[in-house]
Parts: structure tokens; sequence; C-alpha cells
């Protein structure tokens, strides 16, 4: 395969969908399959370029069969022997061209009896997601790649949800593509003694996502729903994959217990709402059910894991009947315990926030103010919002002022701005005019 | 098998303010890796200070320039390596968090090689 073949690839949009129920096929077995046809297909071809064209192919393939022969009765099965027999095509036509990179190294392949039947692909999906959050790739592509890889995701669509130009995205992905060759970053499922590192980074990642999508970091919308949906669909298929370990499940509670709002988190206007003005009959119950369920199944692990102290106190909000039931003192709880697992200043700013209302204002803001020093915090809007709601709440209008104006300049997602704007608007009229 | 250069920094500020006692440990911990990872070690050796160095540089009249020091000016400066020949990544990474390096850290870089 030639050099211009990779690059329409690597510009390619994706495969188009026509139509009709085939094409609906085709489809749901993209977001569902893509994952396991393209691991499956890295172990023929040791080649990641490689097996994500031989993939792209057989979606195409499928578009035209499935049409006229119906869907397959296990279309993940059917692409990935589509998918690794075009590898196989193309390694045979490509032995005697230049490599531009080296195979991938992975642990002696145990050839199963006939390549492509059915029964016999191996799930590959845990090697393929190590490879991706790999700490010796940069977080940034790490993330990259897995909404890429494992997502399926186009170039373009990746650097749309990053807010990064194409020609940026693309650079990236394929400078972590050829670290991975070149440094030779295994196709492998780390060892037991590397494991609970290496999932940590694996939730890391699948957790920035949900953060990214959950509230954008700018833009015009406040939640990107198709991000969301992946973190989540990434961190069911971590706890199908790895179900006993704590760490996944305490992240897919998170992301249940947090999204469960997602309805209610702006009013028919598009206006941000706060989590005591949300109507809370309108959270999604069987989400938090499913959360609540699997917080106990995470907290039962010792010491308990950083989401899943997270989900925790996600789940002492969802299950407050009204934001004046509010257990703060158990928040608070879960917070100390929180910042001594996972000493990070947002974590400590999160405290702050939940002393302000398990106290009261005053020290809320005595709390905030202890962690003036943290660099980290000085260009962080919601420290300055935070500041801004605690002073409001004190009756210090002036320098709540100061404080949304600050907390106006650091954010970029518009609904966001919108609601700090209003704040400020309302803080006008409260103040004294003389 | 894929081999690995495992890079030895030091901060010299850092070396410069070490006790004798220090350098004893260093040079035992450095025996005690040799022999646990014997069998992946191709060779290596430490370097005098960054203060010995000497750069060459091409001119632009087909000459050479030669300077007094290192390469790049940094605070950390390479003290030492390790040439190890391992699987992959990931044991070579495992491999080099054994490597003693109380003074700064270490660099994994693979070796190319050319057919």
């Amino acid at each position: 395969m030639d050099a211009a073949g990779r690059d329409r690839v690597e510009a390619g949009q994706g495969v188009q969908w026509s139509d009709g129920a085939s094409a609906a096929a085709v489809a749901e077995a993209h977001r569902r399959e893509w994952a396991f046809v393209l691991a499956a297909t890295v172990r023929v071809t040791r080649d990641l370029d490689l097996a994500e064209e031989c993939v792209q192919d057989a979606y195409a393939q499928a578009l035209a069969a499935w049409s006229d022969r119906g869907v397959p009765a296990k279309p993940g099965a059917w692409l990935t022997t589509v998918a690794r027999r075009r590898a196989l095509e193309l390694l045979r036509r490509e032995a005697t061209m230049r490599r531009r990179l080296p195979y991938l190294l992975m642990e002696q392949i145990e050839p199963g009896p006939g390549d492509g039947d059915a029964p016999d692909i191996p799930d590959d999906r845990l090697r393929l997601i190590f490879t991706c959050c790999h700490p010796a790739l940069s977080v940034e592509a790490q993330v990259a790649l897995t909404l890429r890889l494992l997502c399926g995701l186009s170039t373009a669509e990746v650097a749309r949800a990053f807010l990064v130009g194409e020609a940026t995205m693309a650079a990236r992905i394929t400078r972590a593509k050829k670290k991975i060759a070149t440094a030779a970053i295994p196709y492998r499922v780390p060892a037991t003694d590397e494991l609970p590192a290496r999932v940590d980074a694996v939730l890391t990642v699948v957790h920035l996502l949900f953060t990214t999508g959950h509230t954008a970091p700018a833009g015009a919308e406040l939640i990107r729903g198709d991000l969301v949906e992946r973190s989540l669909e990434l961190a069911r298929l971590l706890r199908t994959l790895l179900p006993d370990d704590a760490g996944v499940a305490g992240l897919l509670a998170l992301i249940l217990l947090t999204d469960a709002r997602r309805d209610t988190r702006m009013d028919a206007n598009g206006r941000l709402l706060p989590l005591p003005e949300q109507e809370r009959s309108r959270w999604d119950r069987r989400a938090i059910d499913e959360g609540v369920a699997l917080v106990r199944h995470a907290l039962r692990h010792r010491p308990p894991g950083r989401f899943a102290l997270m989900a925790a106190i996600a789940a002492v909000h969802a299950e407050a009947p009204a934001w004046q039931d509010t257990d703060w003192a158990e928040i608070v709880a879960l917070y100390d315990l929180l910042v001594r697992l996972w000493p990070s200043p947002v974590v400590a700013l999160n405290r702050a926030v939940a002393v302000g209302f398990a106290i009261g204002p005053a020290a809320g803001l005595a709390a905030l103010d202890a962690l003036v020093a943290e660099p980290q915090l000085a260009g962080y809007a919601y420290a300055a919002s935070a500041r801004g709601a605690f002073l409001a709440r004190l009756g210090r209008f002036g320098e709540a002022r100061v404080a949304y104006e600050e907390a106006l300049l650091l954010t970029e997602n518009a609904v966001e701005r919108a609601y700090l704007a209003a704040r400020l608007e309302n803080l006008t009229e409260n103040e004294p005019s003389c | 098998m894929p081999q690995y250069l495992v890079l030895i920094y030091d901060d010299e500020a850092v070396r410069s303010a070490a006790n004798p006692e220090e350098f004893e440990r260093l040079m035992k911990a450095h025996e005690e890796f040799c022999a646990a990872d014997g069998a992946v070690i191709r060779g290596g050796n430490a370097l005098q200070g960054a203060d010995t160095a000497t750069s060459i540089r091409p001119d632009s009249a087909g000459g050479f320039i030669v300077t007094d020091g290192a390469f790049a000016e940094t605070k950390e400066v390479l003290a030492g390596y390790y040439l190890v020949e391992v699987a992959h990544l990931d044991e070579a990474l495992a491999v080099a968090k054994r490597v003693p390096a109380p003074f700064g850290g270490v660099e994994v870089r693979p070796i190319r090689v050319f057919e």
C-alpha cells in the first residue's frame, strides 16, 4: 500500500451511512464493535494504521453486503473476518515494500484453527486499551488514541471534541503511533504487579473524556453529549473486561451518578441551573440506582479509590430528596478522605466549598483562602466563582463582584459565562447604593 | 530484542552537596543493580562531570567550532548510562526504575536499528 492510500484513510470521515435497516445495523456495529474488530485485526497486521484501514474497509463492505444478504448473526465476527482477510491480502502485497514503522510487539500468538473463524477470534480489546493509555505517551495523545482507536472516531471528530485544528490532531495521533512502534510499547495486558497503576492511567483517560463532555471547557454548548456517552461506553466496557477492579466500578458509578442530572442542568431557555435549582424528580433514577449499587461494591475495596470516593459524594447528592436535605457533614467527611488519598488542589477546593455549606459561608471562605497559594488554582475559574458565591452570601458585594469578574475572565464556555454574567448582574441589584 | 539506553541525569548542584557516605551508598546501589539485572545489561558507564565535556559543532565554513562544556546547558547533566536489552518498553521502564539515580532521574531511549 502506498503512502497516499494511508493518508486518504487518515483524513477519512469514517464510513458514510445510507438509509435503511442494514445501514442502521452497520452504524450500530460501528458503535458497538469497532474496538473489538480493530483489536482483533491489529493482532494480524501488527500495525495500527494498516489495521485501521482494513477495519474501515470492512465497514464499507458491510454496507453493501448486509443490504444484499441481510445482517449477519454476529456482526462483530463478520467484520473481523473481512478486516483480517483484507489485512492478510495487503500484508502479502506489502511484503516486498519497505515498511515505515517497526511491527508492534506482542507475546507469541497462538495460531488459531483457521484465521477469522468467529469462535476463535480472541478479545484483544484490553491490549488495545492498555496500548492507547500507555503512560509513556502524553495524556493528550492517550485521549486522542482512545477516541480514535477504541471509539472509532475520525481524526476530524477527535479534533472537534478537543477544539483543536484537524492538522494538529492528525500530527498528535501520528506522533503517538510512531512512538508506540519505535519505542516498542507492547500490545499486551500488563503483568499483575503493574496492573493497578496501568488501570489507573486508563481510568484517568476515561474520566478526562467524561469531564470534558460533562462541562465543555469552551464553546457554545454546556454539555458534549457525544463525549459523555463515549466515556460511559468505555467505562462499561472496562467493567465487562475487568469485573473485579474496584476503581473501574467507582468510575462507572461516578459517571452514572453525575450524568443522571444531565436533563436538569439547563432550563428550557438554555440557562445553566446549579445543583440547588435542579428539578430532582427528573434525575435519571435508573442511572442513580445502578450507580449507588456500584459505589457500594467499589467502597468495599480498602483503601477506597479516588473514583469510588468521588462517586460516593455524587451518591449523597443523588439520594438527597431536596437541596436542603443534603448531608453536608457526610460530604465533607468523604472529601477529607479524598484529600488524604488524592491530595490535589482541585479536590481541596471542592472540600472548601462543601465546608461552606456544612458550616457556613465564612468557614467556606476561610477554607478557600487557605488555598490561595496553590498555583494550580490561580487560573481556575471555579476557585474564583466559589469565592464570589461565599462573599455574596456574606454581603461583601464589592469583593464578590471582583471574584465573579475574575471567574468570567477565566471561563470560555458560553453557557457558564451567561450564568456568571447573571450572577454579576444580580449582585448589582443587591449592592448598597451609597 | 530491542535495546534501550537508560541515561542517568544528575542535578549537579544536588550531587555536589552530597557527602562521601552518600557516594559510597550510591556505588553499592549500582553494584547491586548490576548484580540483580545483569542478565539484561549490555553495557554501561559513569561519566566525568559536565565541566570536563568538550562540544564540537560544524561551522559554516566546513570546519569545526570546539567549545568547552556540555552540548546543552541544563540543570541536569548526563552522568552515566546503561545499555539494556529487553522484550519491550514495559520491561525497559521496569529496569530503568531500578537504576540508582538519587541526584536526578533517568531517561529511556530506544536504540535505533538500521537494516
